[in-house]
């Protein structure tokens, strides 16, 4: 034991004394932590497996993508705001909750490194998930190049916009996730405040705010739903004020959700 | 040389005053051990010095730097084992020192970790999973991760918790071949450990401390070292 101790001793002390860590290579470390846990549970799979149905069948089935016989993914894309409000909860409630279950979070914030690196990593690895969720679902876009002849720009601006409302759906999972230790209840805050923001833009609440406020602030409010920022760029065209929006949420999600571990 | 100041460290939870107003420093070669009774503030003292929690008053500096204002800084000198000795569970003890390495961004992390495996005999258990660990190689992996780095501070919350009297003299063996070399700060419930393995001791009750003297000093106030706690933390 004691020539192991002193082996040791010898070995640190012939290395420079601690350097502060880089932002890039913390945020990395993280990043790489977190995407390889997604897959060290079978949960991942289950995961992959029920987006994968759920969107194909959903176009299929619900949408008729067949049988309207145009060649084009937006009945693919409409469900996704929906899928996403449930699944990027699903897969962001673990973030934050799990660190605090485990008590690991105690480790994160007493290592050399920073608050926003560890959410910026965290974050990323989330949302490169459901990037990965969202990438095999890639075979429905080759069938329609298969059965017709699709604007490739249009698919590609539609997932394009479908990964960022996931980001979206991410940034109020992360801040969920932030709040509390249990998964369970960091899920279903986060798939009710994604939900509600499906919901606003078919104007379900319209009658509800209509007593309240004046025809301008309701077609505002709705202009906030999920999918009225998603459906343009099924269209093929990708403007500022959705990119803004599904932006504003994803990183005003991680900022929130960084403050709030911040100020434990 | 100095290694860890505290300067009238205060920190409530809601209306609980759980530190009120601490002070005390470390010097280089020191081992102090941390007495008191559950709840009596010595866990959230440590978590005030390690950065996890930030001081409502007062201030805590590491190796020259303010945990406050330089936390970087300050938490590379720094290693901190806390209560349980928390680890992921799904990480294989391999692969979460040498998450723990990459961190702290050390030069030459795989020669790092062979070595704090060597050190913390946890060679054995290297490819087993956190979540199958047995209650002493956790204690032991806890330790790891503080000590990865040689850090100059070392703060360890009921490092010996829990673990059977092999297990107990093992860590406080490696604890003291190392001490020499850093400012220690443990904190136990087991008062025998005081004499084994402390070279100083400080009583904390309600958030303040009771006492701050050498361990001969300490040991002298009775014969009976549980009734001398029960007087000071009364």
């Amino acid at each position: 034991m004691k020539s192991s101790a002193n082996s040791l001793h010898k070995f640190m002390s012939s290395e420079s004394s601690p350097s502060t860590p880089s932002a890039p290579s913390a945020v990395w470390a993280i990043f790489n932590r977190e995407f390889a846990g997604y897959f060290r549970t079978p949960l991942a799979y289950v995961f992959l497996a029920v987006f994968n149905a759920f969107a194909i069948s959903l176009a299929f089935f619900v949408g008729n993508i067949y049988e309207a016989g145009v060649a084009n993914l937006d009945r693919f894309f409409l469900y996704h705001p929906w899928l996403w409000a449930f699944l990027a909860p699903a897969a962001g409630a673990r973030l934050w909750a799990e660190e605090r279950r485990q008590g690991t979070i105690e480790l994160l914030l007493t290592w050399p490194i920073s608050v926003w690196q560890v959410a910026v990593g965290k974050f990323l690895a989330a949302w490169l998930f459901l990037a990965t969720a969202l990438f095999i679902t890639l075979p429905i876009a080759f069938t329609i190049g298969y059965l017709g002849d699709p604007d490739v720009g249009v698919i590609v601006s539609g997932y394009l916009g479908s990964l960022l409302c996931a980001g979206a759906c991410l940034g109020i999972a992360s801040i969920a996730s932030a709040l509390t230790r249990n998964q369970v209840i960091a899920f279903v805050t986060g798939f009710l405040a994604c939900f509600l923001l499906v919901l606003i833009g078919y104007g379900v609440f319209d009658e509800f705010i209509g007593g309240l406020f004046s025809r301008t602030i309701i077609e505002e409010v709705r202009r906030l739903g999920l999918w009225r920022n998603l459906e343009p760029f099924t269209l093929g065209l990708i403007d500022l004020r959705p990119v803004a929006y599904f932006l504003t949420l994803s990183f005003g999600g991680l900022g929130l959700s960084t403050i709030i571990i911040e100020r434990r | 040389m100095t290694l860890i100041e505290v300067k009238n460290l205060k920190k409530s939870y809601g209306s609980i005053h759980a530190v009120r107003g601490i002070s005390f420093s470390v010097e280089r070669g020191e081992v102090v051990g941390f007495l008191g009774p559950n709840g009596a503030g010595k866990s959230t003292t440590m978590k005030l010095i390690a950065g996890h929690l930030r001081a409502d008053h007062g201030a805590a500096i590491v190796a020259g730097f303010d945990v406050s204002a330089h936390p970087i800084e300050a938490k590379t000198h720094l290693g901190y084992s806390p209560e349980g000795a928390p680890a992921y569970s799904e990480m294989t003890v391999r692969e979460f020192l040498r998450f723990a390495a990459d961190l702290r961004n050390l030069p030459n992390p795989s020669e790092r970790v062979k070595k704090t495996l060597e050190l913390c005999r946890l060679n054995e258990v290297a490819h087993q999973t956190v979540d199958t660990l047995s209650k002493g190689y956790r204690m032991r992996l806890g330790f790891a991760q503080a000590v990865i780095h040689d850090p100059e501070v070392l703060i360890l919350d009921e490092p010996t918790d829990g673990l059977d009297p092999n297990q107990k003299f093992e860590v406080r063996r490696i604890l003291k071949e190392m001490a020499s070399r850093k400012a220690v700060i443990v904190s136990t419930h087991i008062l025998e450990e005081i004499d084994e393995l402390c070279t100083r001791v400080i009583v904390i009750a309600h958030g303040e401390v009771r006492c701050d003297e050498s361990k001969e000093k300490f040991l002298q106030r009775g014969a009976d070292l549980n009734e001398v706690f029960r007087k000071l933390t009364a």
